[in-house]
């Protein structure tokens, strides 16, 4: 990793809406940075925090009545404290945001021209026709055919796939340093959230931009990620280099979410292994380690200890919040990676396991 | 399109066909009195009754009646004379109906207009005290007889009985043609009254609308695009707007109603007074005139707003 500094850093980032049953505690202290030409996969189930966190980096939690602190340093500045007309000079112009269903996030009613050519003269003072000839080029810069065409289609009049297409040509409009993804490929069949994430990698190296990409699916950000960081309820549980996460997960919700996708060199009879229980509540979230409730290798005092993000030895760039010790987590991941199911794991490391 | 607008158009033609027969039936059914029998003055004879009767055509069968009547009107255009001053019924709607026109013309702008800037404002501030007082008000706009507020306004504005001074009051309206001022100043008191329901209406349904539009992800999106603020909102009203639209047809009805009650109030000349007139005379050619000018009416709004429903929203298409 460069020594440079970061594009854009996260410095516990909490994130609070009050609500009529409680406040809820979408983003709990979250820390992470993302470098310039970089992609940084953010995983976590829905609920997690992941959206919030990129909502509120973009000012787009402020009106929803949200409490915020910390930092989000952007370029030497506090994001947070920037006051709104300065924050919406930022939107879209350094900092562009695709979500995951491209055809709801369109406006069904205007043409796709009309809202690229909005997305450009939001930011730049341009003619009506450089605007468009720009539109033009942009629906021809992610791929769409006969782009001086569909330039003046409406919404409904494209595919999913070619509407997450022009999704993201809005969001590259301004050339921004730096894109969130929001599960960007979800709402797409499977050989096209191939060609959408092709797309991405190839533009991320054309205009050197940095990427925050927000999955649910480990499958993704494995083709498309540097750095990955693991969300749940709120926290970062873990966060390393996409390489170290997939050769040496150490929180046992990475593994979870590693044993629960198919994989073409698992043999054919391996079961997928769903993580048990639902995600918590984030207005009354679990007592200690979060994850407790839903850890098959959690002990009674896992209830009363509060994890933090620390070290791994031996990796200094791999951070995990998890309250067993390294030796035991090594040993249960080396169990599960042969198949054995968490029980089995257990059964086979117990002998080693310290006393709680 | 062509196809469905002229598909459309000869629905409305039967449609028109239908109210006619309605009307005529209603006519006939309802004790209002025998034309006949009220023109033939004091103690008439029943020979005088059969006479004038045979005079204005009612002693033949209803259906020989009606087919008369229609064939008058589709070959013609010719809708039958009054039954008292003998005036050609379509010379007494012309004459009328530029008061009603301006009456409702204007009433619509305002009730469009005013409801839907009102609603707007509300939806951008809600649950503040802007939000309640209009929302407060719309209620009580919506609760109030047209009739009682027009007095009510009378009373408080008019230039004769009011308290301020301000405004003509009954009586004053003159032809636009005549003195556009005075048709101006005469008609913002009948305007207000007859737009206030319809635009306290719309005033919520916009409310609502608009507050469900901007929840809306592509709203997320033009926010993240940096757009200010006033440019997002237009996008939420622009969509907020097209199943309002879709009501403004079936309000034409409701507008046309109350043109009745406020131009009998401010005393305007207009083609509601004269409907209400006859009906208490039962002056049948004039009634039966009104009526189809109002279903006419009713009926082109409807298309227009179902043709211009297509233009708002590209995903319609009508085959």
């Amino acid at each position: 990793m460069s020594a440079a500094e970061p594009l854009l850093r996260v410095e516990d980032l909490r994130v609070e809406f009050p609500s009529e049953d409680g406040v809820v505690h979408a983003v709990d202290g979250i820390t992470y940075q993302v470098f310039a030409g970089r992609t940084l996969g953010i995983v976590g189930e829905s609920g997690s925090g992941k959206t919030v966190s990129s909502l509120t980096a973009l000012g787009l939690t402020r009106r929803q009545g949200a409490r915020i602190s910390g930092r989000i340093l952007f370029d030497g500045k506090d994001l947070l404290t920037l006051p709104e007309d300065k924050m919406r000079a930022v939107r879209g112009n350094d900092i562009a945001m695709i979500f995951q269903d491209p055809l709801s996030s369109l406006h069904p009613l205007y043409k796709v021209g009309r809202q690229l050519t909005e997305a450009v003269r939001a930011h730049r003072d341009v003619s009506k026709a450089v605007a468009r000839a720009r539109a033009v080029e942009l629906l021809g810069l992610v791929g769409i055919p006969d782009p001086a065409r569909r330039v003046d289609q409406y919404p409904h009049e494209f595919s999913g796939g070619m509407r997450q297409r022009v999704m993201i040509a809005m969001a590259l409009a301004n050339e921004p340093k730096l894109l969130f993804a929001d599960e960007p490929t979800t709402a797409l069949d499977v050989t096209v959230q191939a060609q959408i994430l092709a797309l991405m990698e190839r533009l991320q190296q054309e205009l050197g931009m940095a990427i925050v990409m927000i999955t649910h699916d480990l499958g993704v950000v494995a083709e498309m990620a540097d750095d990955i960081a693991v969300m749940y309820a709120g926290r970062i549980v873990e966060t390393a280099s996409a390489a170290q996460l997939f050769a040496a997960p150490e929180h046992p919700y990475t593994w979870g979410l590693l044993k629960s996708i198919p994989r073409l060199d698992a043999p054919r009879d391996e079961d997928l292994v769903p993580i048990p229980g639902t995600p918590p509540s984030l207005i009354n979230p679990p007592s200690g380690c979060h994850f407790h409730p839903r850890c098959p290798y959690s002990q009674p005092d896992h209830e009363r200890i509060d994890p933090v993000l620390e070290p791994v030895p031996g990796e200094p760039q791999h951070h995990v919040a998890c309250l067993l010790e390294s030796g035991v987590r090594r040993s249960l991941w080396a169990q599960l990676r042969e198949g054995s199911t968490p029980q089995e794991a257990l059964a086979a490391v117990g002998a080693g396991e310290p006393a709680a | 399109m062509l196809r469905y607008i002229i598909r459309r158009l000869l629905i409305g033609v039967l449609i028109l066909v239908i109210v006619c027969a309605l009307t005529f039936v209603f006519f006939r059914v309802l004790p209002t009195g025998n034309p006949a029998l009220l023109r033939a003055g004091r103690d008439p004879q029943p020979k005088l009754i059969k006479e004038i009767e045979g005079v204005l055509g009612l002693n033949k069968p209803l259906i020989v009646q009606f087919w008369d009547y229609m064939k008058a009107f589709f070959l013609h255009l010719n809708l039958g004379y009054s039954y008292y001053s003998q005036e050609s019924v379509k010379a007494l709607i012309t004459e009328r109906l530029p008061a009603t026109l301006s009456l409702t013309g204007g009433a619509a702008v305002l009730w469009v207009l005013g409801g839907l800037s009102v609603g707007i404002i509300s939806a951008l501030r809600r649950h503040t005290v802007v939000d309640r007082l209009s929302m407060g008000t719309a209620l009580l706009l919506l609760s109030v007889p047209e009739f009682w507020l027009g007095f009510v306004m009378l009373l408080l504005f008019a230039n004769d009985i009011g308290k301020l001074k301000i405004l003509p009051g009954a009586g004053s309206y003159v032809g636009l043609t005549y003195d556009p001022w005075k048709w101006f100043t005469s008609l913002i008191m009948p305007w207000i009254v007859l737009a206030s329901g319809g635009a306290a209406v719309y005033a919520r349904l916009m409310r609502s609308s608009l507050s469900e539009m901007m929840r809306e992800d592509y709203i997320r999106t033009a926010r993240a695009k940096g757009l200010r603020e006033r440019l997002v909102v237009r996008q939420g009203v622009r969509s907020a707007i097209n199943p309002i639209v879709t009501l403004l047809g079936l309000e034409i009805g409701v507008l046309l109603g109350g043109a009745i009650l406020v131009e009998t109030v401010f005393n305007i000349p207009g083609i509601g007074v004269e409907n209400f007139k006859a009906i208490q005379s039962s002056d049948f050619p004039v009634v039966q005139g009104t009526v189809l000018l109002a279903s006419a009416f009713i009926i082109v709004a409807n298309i227009v707003v179902d043709i211009a429903y297509a233009y708002l929203d590209p995903r319609v298409r009508y085959s």
